[in-house]
């Protein structure tokens, strides 16, 4: 019989090596997949993992869609290291996109190139509004920041709609239910010409730079960490947890908005209700597969590029439904959950049942030390918050 | 007043795909488990009712495909987290976000099908009363279902041995293994009864309210019927009304656009969202009122050595 059994101490090798055994178990699974569909599973898996890297013109159009993935998985790995759940990234992307997009549409024929930075700005500010909600209605009245993040993304795609159908239809649009087309001063400026990758993604390079010194160089960023991994020893410490909670929501929003941002300014030129990508939810799965590390959530926002463009691939080359993406994407973070429990277990082959008496006194003390070593390797949460109460009374 | 009759039988009609939900995550919270798939679960279970119902044409069936569907997507994610100890806000996003995906997946060849219209329901005589008989006395059998399920889940709670054990094993998972209840397999069977709950949920949608399928039309509905069991403080009958409450929002809205209120109808559809995060709000912000209530295990994983 096959007994998990806790290690130790968690173990190291295992957290950088569970992604891998998840994404082959997710390319064994569509492998198979592509077979059950009838199709040439070489050239399913080619158009996931090799097309998209075949020339410069698709390696900038990888790193463009791994842009707003990085930036998003960046500020949520902050959160969920610090036990905020905030799930609903999403709509802070939309409302960066609006306020971006407001910002854009007052510039005149005679702006500057250098507008793109106060629509980023707007970006900025917008996406830290939607999710301060979240952190005054958490810190004020204790509401649950997953369902109250969430239900925000379906209020920002109405306002999007509102906006997009109502006062900022482009009144040249032919009705269609989009802004006017930002002017060229507007546009987030280019890194080469002839492609579309902007600046965009050395800028998202720079900030994961700037959150690996956050949280393993700063004080800050230490004090934020606590509170996820112990609560109770960060309020020993007299860290607070209402401002750890205010400062991840705050700089996730800000990151998130960003992203929206640099979209709706960037590759899409103009405000649609086609801007929610679901970057904000895949977000939530490269933060979790690059381990909430900078560093492996670069990795792995570019893997997740790989499924989008992939996607889109399969679509016009083998007549497979965009929708694949999600589905891997769903696939690679449910078997990345499970490979996971090897970090903190190791898997035993033991005569059933011959363990129950050989045991008396351990287990306890076994199950509060491994409760430590998956707090200490996947920091959110599990065994320190239940669903409501956030802290002491 | 044949307005206010109808909007009571929307009310009811539009509650009832909460009230199943809900129900079936009442269960398995109560034993320890919260499960933020339901958006997942409901989302296949709508596809695979819809196929179901498309090729069969019998709405039972449909019901049970979408059970099974919610069941089977309940099991993967309760033997992770019951026996791999993984996360359990971030396997319930999994299986969100998988959901997402796989209902869209699977579902892209019935996006053109639409169902028939059903035979409306009459309750002999009932059904006739004035106001009374087109209010309540002529819904969907699984209306009336919600309700008897409801009362059975609170006898099954409250009175009986079963239940007192579920409880135990939401409160207490370490005592109950002293006692020698299989905690693991008790909280499985509770959360694959809760996924199965929720696919039933997501088959009436498509089947029964909506008659079609589309990408992403649960819309919300799944962390709606999560808030629910919070508000209700995890009591069936509260979840029930709550339940109500709900799709009386929901079915206010239509109402309201329909009425031709003068109010861009993208706010009015913001409402059912909106006065969740209200009720979220006034409901949490006594903090010992949800802590005397929520069970005291859940959301913790339990590792029996």
């Amino acid at each position: 019989m096959l007994r998990l059994e806790p290690r130790p101490e968690a173990s190291r090798a295992m957290s950088i090596a569970s992604p891998l055994i998840a994404l082959a178990i997710t390319v064994v699974i569509g492998t198979l997949l592509f077979v059950m569909l009838g199709k040439d599973p070489l050239r399913g898996l080619a158009v996931f993992f090799v097309e998209p890297l075949r020339s410069s013109y698709a390696l900038t159009e990888l790193a463009m869609k791994a842009t707003p993935l990085l930036l998003v998985a960046l500020g949520l790995a902050v959160c969920f290291r610090s036990n905020v759940w905030n799930i609903g990234a999403e709509g802070q992307f939309i409302v960066g996109a609006i306020g971006a997009s407001g910002i854009a549409m007052l510039a005149t024929p005679s702006t500057g190139g250098w507008f793109f930075i106060p629509v980023l700005l707007g970006a900025v500010v917008g996406g830290m509004l939607w999710a301060a909600i979240v952190a005054l209605l958490r810190d004020r009245f204790n509401a649950n920041e997953i369902l109250v993040s969430l239900m925000l993304v379906y209020v920002a795609e109405q306002l999007l709609n509102y906006l997009v159908y109502g006062p900022w239809k482009d009144p040249n649009g032919y009705n269609f239910p989009q802004t006017i087309t930002f002017l060229k001063a507007t546009q987030i400026p280019k890194l080469f010409t002839g492609y579309r990758i902007n600046i965009g993604a050395p800028l998202a390079l720079l900030a994961a730079g700037a959150f690996w010194v956050l949280l393993f160089r700063t004080y800050a960023g230490f004090r934020l960490q606590v509170g996820g991994l112990a609560p109770a020893a960060a309020r020993y410490a007299g860290f607070s947890s209402r401002s750890a909670l205010w400062t991840t929501l705050l700089l996730s929003g800000a990151m998130a908005g960003l992203a929206g941002g640099l979209e709706v300014a960037g590759p899409l030129g103009q405000l649609t209700p086609h801007v929610p990508a679901g970057y904000g939810f895949a977000a939530i799965i490269v933060a979790f597969v690059g381990r909430l590390h900078p560093i492996g959530i670069v990795l792995s926002a570019i893997l997740m590029s790989m499924f989008y463009i992939g996607g889109e691939l399969a679509q016009s080359r083998l007549g497979l439904p965009q929708s694949l993406t999600g589905v891997f994407q769903g696939l690679l973070l449910f078997t990345l959950l499970a490979c996971d429990t090897l970090i903190a277990y190791r898997v035993r082959w033991k005569p059933a049942r011959s363990d129950v008496a050989a045991v008396p006194a351990a287990p306890r003390a076994a199950a509060s030390s491994l409760a430590a070593s998956i707090e200490a390797e996947l920091n959110p949460v599990i065994a320190s918050t239940t669903l409501p109460a956030r802290g002491g009374s | 007043m044949d307005q206010i009759a109808l909007l009571i039988a929307a009310t009811l009609n539009s509650g009832t795909v909460l009230a199943f939900g809900a129900l079936g995550l009442l269960i398995n919270e109560r034993a320890g488990i919260v499960n933020l798939g339901a958006e997942g679960m409901m989302l296949v279970a709508a596809v695979a009712g819809f196929a179901v119902a498309v090729h069969t044409g019998n709405e039972w069936a449909a019901f049970g495909a979408g059970a099974v569907a919610g069941g089977v997507m309940a099991a993967a994610f309760g033997v992770l987290v019951i026996w791999l100890n993984t996360n359990q806000y971030a396997t319930g996003l999994a299986l969100s976000l998988f959901g997402a995906g796989f209902s869209a997946f699977v579902g892209i060849r019935y996006t053109q099908e639409k169902l028939g219209e059903r035979a409306s329901f009459h309750i002999p005589y009932l059904a006739d009363v004035p106001f009374f008989g087109p209010a309540f006395f002529r819904q969907h059998p699984m209306v009336y279902l919600a309700i008897g399920l409801t009362i059975a889940i609170a006898w099954f709670l409250y009175r009986s041995r079963a239940g007192l054990v579920l409880r135990a094993v939401g409160e207490s998972p370490e005592s109950a293994h002293a006692l020698g209840y299989p905690v693991r397999r008790i909280r499985l069977a509770a959360v694959v009864v809760g996924g199965a709950l929720c696919g039933v949920a997501g088959a009436y949608i498509s089947v029964v309210y909506t008659h079609l399928w589309v990408e992403g039309m649960i819309a919300g509905k799944g962390w709606i019927a999560l808030a629910l069991t919070t508000f209700a403080t995890w009591r069936p009958a509260r979840v029930l009304l709550g339940a109500y409450l709900f799709g009386g929002v929901t079915m206010l809205q239509f109402q309201l656009q329909g009425e031709g209120v003068q109010l861009p109808s993208q706010f009015l559809s913001m409402l059912p969202y909106l006065s969740t995060i209200l009720v979220l709000v006034l409901i949490s912000r006594n903090v010992s009122f949800i802590r005397i209530n929520m069970p005291a295990s859940i959301g913790k994983p339990f590792f029996p050595g």
